[in-house]
């Protein structure tokens, strides 16, 4: 009995850029007026020389080039790397939506993909109709989806609307239900891209822990493509990275982790921000908006030790008045995984027009070694009485918290991963 | 980076893997012209029935009058087409009455221009779909032949009642034995609707164009078949042209199985089959082979 799940070799995939579509007729015809005269094919020559992905060289371009890798059974391969750097490309080689141009891949077993969920939820159908539907697209026969539609539905919590048209559902719900059919394929190797991106904290924590169950308790291969490096460090065990259409570094799902954050993430010394769209993720109003963030006396290197108080200059612009909102910031480890948040007291005010500067001063931070990024956001209320975000801003500085004196004062010059993002130092131990 | 080669952590021993003998799949390039994947479509068949039903359900849902409107098409096409093409141009229907002369050609080409029409543009209209998750692509117009045979059930039904009606009340119909050739006419015409509108479909989604050029070339098809009128008002001299069209044939034994009158020849219906047949053949090897890739160029 073997144990590789996929092997694949020298895989590539040539995509011609610009317009399809128009003008192809014309292309088509002289491509088969020079195979006819027995000449080369003039529009392929192009792609066979641009070995390299070179942008604006040609039409032509290797989306995915010399790829190599194996998956053994029962392993859950995390893929990783830039939009753009072929992922989603060799995701839909592996699931057959497209296929390759050169090199091969062979599986052994039985392969099922989740490139997205819900494919194929037809809005007119109930619930119970979508699953069943669903379910078969995915490749379920119906006694199979018969026998786990009790266990589906359960998961979903979506029982009560089961026999309502989906187009009646919440998009929480809908994602839950169609999110619930996959959970329950039974392949013995399944692809995840991103779907974990959807629903609210609790379901995607309900989604994280069906996958490793999946792969932990039934044995099954699971190639899983993400960008939160939590979840991937959560239940890969081994990793990829991608980088231009090849794979640039694998190993175990840690060392690739670390690998991607030190190279690619990018951790910058700049003691001064100012904040643009590069820092918004999400579109909201910007009634009160951040202009800029800096550090109040910075340190060289951003390198703070963990004695420190870490200031911080906030300049905000206001387009109306108002006399009670709050600010708050998180600070996040480099995976993106955050470490804690604070926030201010609703009693700030601002008047229209105005720029206003803020200090914040972090005291006894109790951070552990390592290197952090501050997110930003303002707004009123809260989780109660429901929130407003006026603006949140994220990635805007980064510092490294490190030992002062290695040498001598400190007991533990290292910091163990495992050990989380806050090293209490306020604590009493006292013989009784 | 630019490193071209994989750095594997050092120290790592390369993976002593044994290789399966068999692997479930292999993915590749270039597959052969006749893997048609008909293996694949037979386990998908319960998804093929989901479809038909799927198709159903969401037509109907939110109509007043639901599955009725089977009936009120070919009901209103055939009043339209007695005053038109019966009372005012006065064409011929071989002294047949009108209304079941023209239900019977309309119940026969609505089933084959429905289907065609429909799975003409399967790739392009599931692109979304296609795009995502991998099924046996021919399932989808499997489910169009399907759904609109179900269609064409309730459609005859009605026919049958029109001309029971006809017969009772003792018009000039004289149907005989042939009509147990029902089936084998219905079921050309599905695959031959199903052959064309693979190729179509296939083609479709490289050249829009196309689609333009089908829904016009459909009502002319319509022309150049004894839908509205008998074969036998031909002159001689053009009957050729018209029988060159394998649908032609097809409504020519229909009507004259169940009506007695137009024509039916065994060298015809053969010729029908075989060119059935032929664009069958292709219609499944241009659409699996454009399939593998076409998410790339809709």
């Amino acid at each position: 009995m073997s144990d590789i799940a996929i092997k694949v070799e020298n895989l590539g995939k040539l995509y011609r850029l610009g317009e399809i579509g128009t003008g192809t007729l014309g292309q088509d015809l002289s491509r088969w007026w020079a195979r006819t005269r027995g000449k080369e094919d003039p529009f392929a020559t192009i792609g066979e020389t641009n070995d390299r992905t070179k942008k604006g060289g040609s039409n032509y371009v290797w989306s995915l080039k010399d790829v190599n890798f194996e998956v053994k059974q029962g392993e859950v391969l995390g893929i990783i790397g830039r939009n753009g750097a072929g992922k989603s490309t060799l995701l839909k080689i592996l699931s057959k939506v497209t296929g390759p141009s050169r090199g091969s891949i062979k599986i052994n077993g039985r392969i099922a993909s989740l490139l997205e969920v819900g494919t194929g939820f037809h809005p007119e159908l109930t619930g119970r109709e979508n699953v069943f539907l669903n379910g078969a697209i995915l490749g379920m026969n119906k006694a199979e989806i018969q026998s786990k539609f009790d266990e589906i539905v359960d998961f979903s919590g979506v029982e009560r609307y089961i026999d309502t048209p989906v187009k009646r559902y919440s998009s929480g719900m809908y994602v839950r239900l169609a999110f619930a059919v996959a959970a329950f394929l039974e392949p013995e190797i399944l692809i995840v891209d991103e779907v974990l991106a959807v629903g609210d904290a609790e379901f995607q924590k309900k989604c994280l822990g069906r996958m490793k169950d999946v792969s932990r308790n039934d044995g099954r291969t699971i190639l899983f493509v993400s960008h939160s490096m939590p979840a991937l460090k959560n239940i890969c065990t081994t990793g990829i990275l991608m980088e231009t259409g090849k794979v640039s570094f694998s190993g175990s799902a840690d060392e690739v982790i670390d690998y991607y954050i030190t190279n690619f993430l990018s951790f910058n010394t700049d003691t001064r921000i100012k904040i643009t769209d590069k820092n918004r993720e999400y579109d909201l109003l910007r009634q009160i908006e951040y202009d800029s963030i800096e550090f109040v006396n910075p340190v060289e290197k951003n390198m703070y030790s963990t004695e420190d108080d870490i200031a911080i200059l906030i300049t905000l612009k206001s387009k109306i008045d108002r006399e009670d909102f709050r600010i708050a910031f998180s600070i996040f480890k480099m995976d993106e995984s955050a470490v804690g948040t604070f926030f201010s007291q609703e009693t700030l005010s601002i008047r229209k027009g105005e720029t206003k500067d803020f200090v914040i001063t972090l005291k006894d931070h109790q951070l552990a070694k390592g290197q952090y990024y501050l997110d930003f956001s303002v707004g009123i209320g809260n989780e109660l009485i429901g929130a407003t975000e006026y603006d949140v801003v994220t990635k805007t500085l980064f510092f490294e918290i490190a030992y002062k004196d290695t040498s001598k004062t400190q007991m533990m010059v290292l910091w163990h991963s495992g050990w989380g993002a806050v090293n209490f130092h306020n604590v009493d131990i006292k013989a009784i | 980076m630019d490193s071209t080669d994989v750095l594997t952590k050092p120290g790592r021993p390369a993976p002593a893997t044994a290789e399966p003998e068999e692997w479930t799949e292999v993915i590749q390039p270039k597959t052969s012209l006749l893997d048609l994947g008909l293996k694949d479509v037979w386990r998908y068949r319960d998804l093929v029935m989901l479809f038909v039903r799927r198709d159903f359900v969401s037509t109907y849902k939110q109509t007043v009058l639901g599955p009725i409107w089977f009936f009120i098409q070919p009901l209103l096409t055939t009043i339209i087409y007695v005053i038109i093409f019966g009372n005012v141009a006065k064409l011929s229907t071989d002294g047949l009455p009108t209304t079941v002369f023209y239900l019977s050609g309309i119940t026969i080409w609505n089933y084959f221009s429905l289907t065609l029409m429909n799975t003409s543009t399967v790739l392009r209209d599931n692109a979304g779909m296609f795009g995502k998750v991998y099924f046996p692509r021919l399932t989808m117009p499997l489910s169009i032949v399907i759904s609109n045979l179900a269609r064409f059930g309730v459609q005859f039904a009605l026919f049958i009642m029109v001309w029971l009606y006809y017969i009772v009340k003792g018009s000039s119909i004289h149907p005989n034995a042939l009509i147990i050739l029902t089936p084998v006419l219905v079921i050309i015409m599905g695959v031959l609707s199903l052959g064309l509108g693979m190729i179509f479909s296939a083609m479709t989604t490289k050249y829009r164009d196309l689609a333009m050029l089908l829904a016009f070339g459909m009502q002319l098809l319509m022309y150049a078949t004894p839908v509205i009128y008998p074969l036998s008002s031909i002159p001689a001299k053009y009957k050729w042209l018209i029988m060159a069209n394998p649908m032609s044939c097809i409504v020519e034994a229909f009507r004259y199985a169940f009506l007695g009158t137009g024509s039916f020849s065994w060298g015809y219906l053969s010729y029908s089959l075989a060119v059935t047949i032929v664009v069958m053949l292709a219609g499944t090897i241009i659409f699996n082979k454009v399939q593998k890739s076409f998410t790339d160029t809709v």
